[in-house]
């Protein structure tokens, strides 16, 4: 089939996200002669998982700090060749504050026209962003995760990150946070992140919260992934190697300074994630990261009506049928929102989305009848695997015990974790009504940050995903100025706009 | 008296302490938690300044003056009450004269305005945009915060013997042969004994009354707010602009009310309609929020480089008529309705529930209150087709 060129402001399949999932959906969808943008906040293709230095940098972080190269490498090109073509249009830069669905016509049907999603242009810089809209006749949401934090005193310090921001600094700009670092909490993510420091000179301490005896629950699973196995025994061999030590069933509990971090805590903790008593110990550090497991970014999906379901790790995420649908006609979900599982899922998982497009279009598939099966099949061993190590690396219950009641819990309203005790003793239930009451989760993050913390301190309530109609800040100049005339549709892609 | 207050927003909450003060023995029952509802969506707006001569302008006038007892009662940190004033500003000269007849009538009815030239709104406000032509100040307008009201005010009636039952729903109530009112039943199978109920079940009044028998046609009504990033004090008051507004072809000829601009503790902007009646779309159209950001940074170019960080929807409960529906129900005995206000309701709430507990009590409040509690009854919703229509699913 002769492919098409973008002619008008509508595709056929917007693809939000260029991380492995929406890559993945991006250039399967142009393998099969569909019209595709790609939307990502970012200036380079690849996401978190594949983030790299802009183009032209001259940092060379290193090949080390990746997997799958090669899959990346077959992806971008391409899309970068059907940019080059006119069939992709790539948004680096944009990220889309809001998305409408338009009402069905009926239960479950396709409405009628295409989704508009609106975006924000931030690849001018600040002050002269401009909001547009973009149409698409489909969309798949690949937006990916975040760390999930966890609160502890002193963690507010300077020099104290997210496990995943000290992988960014690194992947990004080749930049070692410090040179003693102690890297905690808990999940196979944690390794990584220490490798990688590690065989960049620092001088690394993982603590990881749980038992690695759980895995035992875990092994038939990851029997069916080989890789898997052969990706951890890596970095058993490099933790070995740079003589990073990892110390089992402990965790960070408190991080000290002055101007920055200067030390940590670090805690053996008890079957059920208390503290030992007489256990702690102060490991002088420059720079900490904490991470325990990821959240997926499920603001669009919220605010589009897509219907969840609760994840192996416990997360809400989006449901999906067997070729990625959400229960939103048109709108198609892959990679973590679907539920957390790893780069190697969400390839697969963009691929079926593609595919799924490709089908309800009545066009060919790019993949074909075995090669599906075989993705299936893949799809199926990861999500079994993603399931034991969620098993196997769950959030300590007796954290909460670690947070005294002068720690902030909420920074960007500066809320404490006593005034979140309080209005949880004086009756609030649930994340939501903590919010009114104490201001936690009001401020600038929207409570991405501490939206989980303030959950485990506000014990069970509603288990509601909070509904964010804006997706990421907009400046009010960059919406009174698309007012008063119809926003500026995507014409036909411009050939200076490349990644 | 045993009454059950059904709804924990802010009029419900208000009922409950301004019965439990009159003496009853109050329950108040709530599907879910204090405030979760439409007063968890409002910017907590105590206005008299939006609002024409007539009966609503009477009982907001009378609110007022009880949110500032309550304020002093209470304390104002446990309300967040903020008598801050509102300034309302004509953005074209045109707009000045029937602006002006506006406050006249307004200010028969009791409401303090101060004429404000171009020099005294910068006095006021000194980042508003600098051409604009004029306005008014009124200092009785003031701002609460409402989850945190209701809480509060809630409290005090739990102090005074009222119950707090959460997450109980009401299904429907239990009559003797004569119709008189034994009980109220509950989603999970108990009953609360009672001699009256009241409905203040806000944007849901509709679906409560038909539990209880009395269905009133409260109708859903979608409105937003948006919220800015926090930033240094910008704005000190409530400000919003009245536009003249000469619509031929509609043949509608009047003053219309843009956004309301303030900013609150936390130190965030909310930027929200003042007027719903004006008739923003109804959906989550993000062109609605362009246009409430063009008005807003219209008025405070400052505005400009801040960043919106949420927007949160509510629904607003509205009688067709748009004066909220109190007072006993006249079909159904035991039945009170107080509901229906609108996007006033926090605003409105404190006088509500004086006016039920007289209500509930027999006392006059023309007398107590200085309120004519007729326009407010639920009789002029019900002539026609004799019953109340049903009203919409919500969902």
């Amino acid at each position: 089939m002769r492919p098409e060129t973008l002619r008008d402001g509508t595709v056929d399949v917007a693809v939000v996200g260029a991380g492995p999932a929406g890559l993945a959906a991006a250039a399967v969808a142009l393998l099969g002669g569909l019209t595709v943008a790609l939307v990502d906040a970012g200036q380079e293709l690849g996401g978190q998982f594949w983030r790299r230095p802009p183009e032209g940098s001259a940092v060379d972080p290193g090949d080390d700090l990746h997997h799958d190269l090669a899959t990346y490498r077959s992806l971008a090109g391409t899309v970068r060749s059907a940019a080059r073509d006119g069939r992709c249009r790539l948004l680096p830069g944009h990220h889309v504050w809001t998305a409408v669905a338009p009402p069905a016509t009926a239960p479950g049907e396709r409405p009628q026209g295409p989704l508009p999603l609106h975006l924000l242009d931030r690849s001018s810089g600040p002050g002269r962003e401009r909001t547009l809209r973009l149409d698409a006749r489909h969309v798949v949401l690949a937006t990916g995760a975040y760390d999930r934090p966890l609160p502890f005193p002193g963690w507010d310090l300077p020099g104290v990150y997210t496990a995943g921001g000290l992988q960014a600094l690194l992947k990004g700009g080749g930049v070692r946070a410090g040179s003693r670092v102690v890297v905690g909490g808990t999940g196979p993510f944690l390794l990584p992140v220490a490798t990688g420091l590690a065989a960049r000179g620092a001088s690394v301490v993982v603590c990881e919260a749980n038992d690695p005896r759980r895995w035992a629950c875990g092994a038939g699973a990851a029997l069916g992934l080989p890789g898997k196995l052969v990706e951890g025994a890596g970095y058993a061999a490099a933790l070995v190697r740079h003589r990073v030590p990892v110390l089992l069933r402990h965790a960070v509990t408190a991080a000290h300074g002055t101007d920055r971090v200067e030390a940590v805590t670090i805690s053996r903790l008890d079957a059920s994630g208390g503290i030992v008593p007489g256990s702690d110990r102060r490991v002088e550090a420059d720079a900490v990261g904490t991470g325990w497991g990821f959240v997926p970014q499920l603001d669009l999906a919220v605010t589009l009506g897509a219907d969840l379901v609760a994840s192996w790790d416990g997360n809400r995420v989006v449901r999906v049928d067997e070729w990625q649908r959400t229960s939103v006609p048109g709108l198609s979900a892959a990679g973590e929102v679907c539920g957390v599982g790893g780069a190697q899922l969400a390839v697969r998982e963009g691929q079926l989305a593609a595919e799924g497009v490709l089908r309800d279009l009545g066009r060919p598939s790019v993949t074909g009848e075995r090669g599906l099966a075989r993705v299936r099949g893949a799809v199926a061993r990861h999500r079994r695997f993603a399931a034991a190590m969620a098993h196997a690396h769950p959030v300590p219950e007796g954290w909460t015990a670690w947070v005294d009641d002068a720690t902030t819990v909420c920074r960007c309203e500066e809320v404490c974790a006593g005034q979140v005790r309080r209005a949880v003793a004086d009756g609030a239930v649930g994340v939501r009504q903590v919010k009114q009451l104490t201001r936690a989760g009001m401020g600038w993050c929207q409570g991405r940050m501490c939206a989980p913390a303030v959950a485990g301190l506000a014990g069970p309530g509603e288990g509601e995903v909070a509904e964010r109609l804006v997706a990421t800040p907009v400046p009010l100049g960059a919406l009174a100025r698309g007012n008063g005339s119809p926003p500026h549709t995507l014409s036909r892609p411009a050939p200076e706009e490349k990644v | 008296m045993r009454v059950v207050v059904v709804g924990a927003g802010i009029v419900g909450a208000s009922c409950a302490l301004a019965a439990a003060r009159a003496g009853c023995e109050v329950v108040v029952l709530d599907r879910g938690q204090v405030g979760a509802g439409t007063t968890s969506r409002g910017e907590g707006n105590v206005l008299v300044s939006d609002k024409e001569p007539g009966p609503e302008l009477d009982l907001a006038l009378v609110s007022r003056t009880v949110w500032g007892r309550w304020a002093e009662e209470l304390g104002a940190d446990a309300l967040e009450f903020e008598p801050k004033g509102g300034v309302v500003v004509a953005t074209a000269a045109e707009a000045l004269t029937p602006l002006g007849e506006l406050v006249a009538g307004q200010e028969a009815a009791g409401v303090v305005a101060h004429a404000a030239g171009p020099d005294d709104l910068r006095g006021l406000e000194p980042h508003l945009a600098p051409d604009l032509p004029g306005g008014y100040h009124y200092p009785q307008d003031a701002q609460v915060q409402p989850v945190l009201a209701a809480a509060t005010i809630l409290a005090a009636a739990v102090r005074l013997g009222a119950r707090h039952r959460p997450a109980t729903e009401v299904v429907g109530a239990r009559r003797s042969t004569d119709g008189a009112l034994q009980a109220v039943l509950c989603a999970d199978g108990s009953e609360v004994a009672a001699d009256a109920v009241v409905n203040a079940a806000g944007t849901w009044g509709g679906q409560v009354g038909e539990r209880l028998g009395a269905p009133v046609p409260v109708l859903p009504r979608k409105g937003y707010v948006l919220v800015t990033q926090p930033v240094p004090a910008l704005v000190h008051h409530k400000v919003y602009s009245a536009d003249y507004v000469a619509n031929v072809a509609a043949s509608t000829e009047g003053l219309e009310t843009s956004c309301v601009v303030e900013s609150t503790r936390g130190g965030t902007i909310l930027i929200g309609a003042s007027r719903e009646r004006v008739g923003f779309d109804p959906a989550m159209e993000p062109s609605t929020v362009a246009l409430l950001a063009a008005q807003a940074v219209r008025l405070f170019p400052v505005l400009e480089r801040v960043q919106l960080m949420r927007v949160y929807r509510g629904f607003r409960p509205y009688c067709p008529d748009h004066l909220p529906v109190v007072g006993p129900d006249p079909r159904v005995p035991g039945v009170l309705h107080a509901c229906g206000h609108e996007g006033a309701g926090v605003g409105l709430a404190p006088a509500t529930g004086e006016l039920v507990a007289a209500h509930l009590t027999g006392a006059d409040p023309v007398a107590t209150l200085g309120i004519d509690p007729r326009p407010f009854l639920p009789d002029r919703l019900l002539t026609g087709a004799g019953d109340a229509t049903r009203t919409e699913d919500l969902t």
